[in-house]
């Protein structure tokens, strides 16, 4: 907005001025967005600092140690457990991705193509869990999954994420199957496919994008869900790695240089997925709420 | 509405009407052309077979969102009407749980202190998403995607992560503190997650620190949506920029706005990890939350019929609130 204006010829001493004010608002924009992002970044330093303290430190200090203790994360992947931990994060995360996307494809493509009676109100049935808050389903999950005997298992979160991630997955991909044009499922039924050809051999591959961005999401909030983990899982044998940590930080918490070295440790996945495909992250937590 | 497929034609017609209608724009049905050569009686029947796969690819989601969504929550509502300490036989209580919800001073606190979060979580972050975006949507310059990165980095860590981050950074001899002392305000240090009159504050700027990036880069993208023609529009009849901003951009970004205001506040009412990690609802229930409160309840307290009358007001009053909100938006 401020880098238009240039077409116009004003006398010289009023463009000196604006220019100079633009100038200054330039530098108080940069300013601006400089201690925004350092405000991002400033407490991971300060947590990066601390984890690399000797661990019988008890007041960490901002400042690089003498002889920075790398050693505490190894420490903290062995003896603090948080090894164990993450593995229990990734075996439920990537049981929940293959269900759930499988799941909301199929309803997506349901919702969006196939001729369903009363297709709207099944979608805002759908859509309507995207507001419902975990505290309203854990108490009963809890009691209700105990008879079954999954309660303590993987499957006492992975089961009930697979349904709690059908809302915002079966509107993601029912938004991609209705973008595509009728007229390729048309040509396909012309050519002889019956529905599920139409479906497996047409429409899918159509999808992997969109699927891309949904795995990844479905990962993200697998990995970091807490409130269900925590109370569908209390064996500590297999505490998810969120879970984990917020145990850690009631029990050990005087440990900071450990406990800092743990947390590094758990966001270190989501933060590389998130480097690695962040087109696909910003454009499904943006579009997927736009929708 | 959700009855089995109907065979005549006629019916037909109006059901998938009546769907269109609940479910706004579909594109125009493929099977209502009828391929040449073929019978009424075929074409029916392949739709038929059409409706029974849709309700196969439906089935499965269908089944995990009733099984583990649905069917807990109803349950959970049912269970509030009783008094029930989770082991033995529950006894009727009526409304007298919701009573407790809305007159125990813990539940009411963490009622309303959920609610205050909205200020840390949605009114906040929006304001300065929209200042923000402002400033980097005029510049457009290099440094943007990395800007854009590193601001919406929060939102993608695990809350308990950022939760356990700040309890170390507010601590008695945390980093601020630290700074403080150095800066020569060593009189102001305190332990600002056990302190009475800053801890909910200083849970609520986590919050803040969350869902701020998330809003700024949601109204980035619906500034880069409007169309410059408008602004040089304004610009010749001699706007100036708080008449540039009142008039073309808060109008234009009105639904970025109350989609950032729906998923904040969902967060915002349903702050349960940041909490856990932080205070647990100390000190006293300055920063209780349901979340951490019915997990008191039922944990601790084993008074499950009044956590789940507490877990029922904050889905209605959640719900409510995303509805109105979803209202808001849709109207021009």
């Amino acid at each position: 907005m401020s880098g238009g204006g240039g077409g116009r010829a004003p006398r010289a001493g009023v463009g000196l001025r604006r220019r100079r004010r633009r100038a200054g608002r330039d530098v108080f924009g940069t300013l601006i967005l400089a201690v925004a992002a350092v405000t991002v970044l400033v407490p991971f330093a300060a947590v990066f600092l601390a984890a690399i303290q000797p661990t019988d430190t008890l007041v960490p200090t901002l400042s690089w140690p003498k002889e920075p203790h790398w050693e505490n994360f190894a420490e903290a992947w062995t003896s603090a457990r948080f090894g164990a931990l993450m593995r229990s994060s990734a075996v439920i995360a990537l049981g929940v991705v293959p269900i759930a996307g499988l799941c909301a494809t199929l309803a997506g493509y349901a919702l969006a193509v196939l001729k369903l009676p009363a297709s709207g109100l099944l979608f805002a049935l759908f859509v309507a869990g995207l507001a419902l808050p975990y505290e309203a389903i854990v108490i009963p999950l809890y009691f209700d999954l105990k008879p079954f005997g999954i309660l303590n298992t993987y499957w006492a979160v992975i089961l009930p994420l697979v349904g709690a991630f059908m809302p915002f997955g079966i509107a993601w991909m029912r938004a991609h199957f209705q973008s595509i044009p009728v007229s390729i499922s048309e040509a396909a039924q012309i050519d002889g496919a019956g529905p599920l050809a139409t479906f497996f051999r047409v429409m899918l591959p159509t999808a992997r994008p969109a699927l891309t961005t949904l795995g990844l999401l479905y990962f993200l909030w697998a990995w970091n869900q807490f409130l269900l983990a925590l109370i569908l899982i209390r064996d500590p044998a297999r505490r998810t790695a969120p879970t984990g940590l917020g145990t850690f930080v009631q029990q050990y918490g005087q440990n900071v240089p450990l406990l800092c070295a743990g947390t590094l440790l758990i966001i270190t996945p989501v933060v590389l997925l998130f480097l690695f495909f962040q087109r696909h992250f910003i454009s499904g937590l943006l579009q997927g709420a736009v929708k | 509405m959700t009855t089995a497929p109907v065979a005549t034609g006629v019916r037909r017609v109006s059901l998938r009407d009546a769907a269109g209608a609940a479910g706004g724009r579909r594109p125009p049905s493929p099977g209502r052309r009828r391929p040449e050569g073929a019978t009424a009686s075929e074409v029916g029947r392949a739709r038929r077979k059409a409706v029974g796969i849709g309700l196969g690819f439906l089935a499965p989601a269908a089944a995990f969102y009733l099984l583990f969504v649905i069917l807990p929550w109803l349950h959970s509502i049912q269970i509030s009407f009783y008094d029930w300490d989770g082991v033995g036989e529950g006894t009727w209580a009526g409304l007298r749980n919701y009573a407790k919800v809305f007159s125990e001073p813990a539940l009411v606190d963490a009622l309303t202190n959920a609610v205050g979060f909205i200020l840390f979580y949605t009114v906040v972050p929006v304001l300065l998403g929209l200042i923000l975006a402002q400033i980097i949507a005029a510049r457009r310059r290099r440094g943007e995607g990395v800007l854009r990165t590193i601001l919406f980095l929060p939102q993608i860590l695990p809350l308990v992560a950022v939760g356990t981050v700040f309890r170390y950074l507010y601590g008695q001899d945390g980093p601020i503190n630290q700074v403080l002392t150095w800066i020569g305000l060593g009189g102001a240090k305190r332990a600002w997650l056990g302190d009475f009159s800053t801890a909910y504050v200083a849970v609520g700027i986590v919050g803040t620190w969350v869902t701020t990036g998330l809003c700024t880069v949601l109204m980035l993208a619906g500034i880069q949506k409007i169309d410059p023609e408008l602004y040089e529009a304004a610009r010749l009849d001699g706007a100036g920029k708080a008449a540039e901003f009142r008039y073309i951009t808060a109008p234009g970004l009105r639904r970025e706005v109350v989609v950032a205001s729906m998923i904040t506040m969902v967060s915002a009412l349903a702050s349960f990890d940041v909490v856990y990690a932080t205070t647990m609802g100390g000190p006293g229930s300055v920063t209780m939350v349901p979340g951490v409160m019915i997990y008191q309840l039922v944990f601790m307290a084993n008074r499950v019929g009044v956590a789940c009358a507490l877990a029922t007001v904050l889905s209605a009053f959640t719900l409510c609130l995303v509805a109105a909100l979803n209202r808001l938006g849709r109207e021009r």
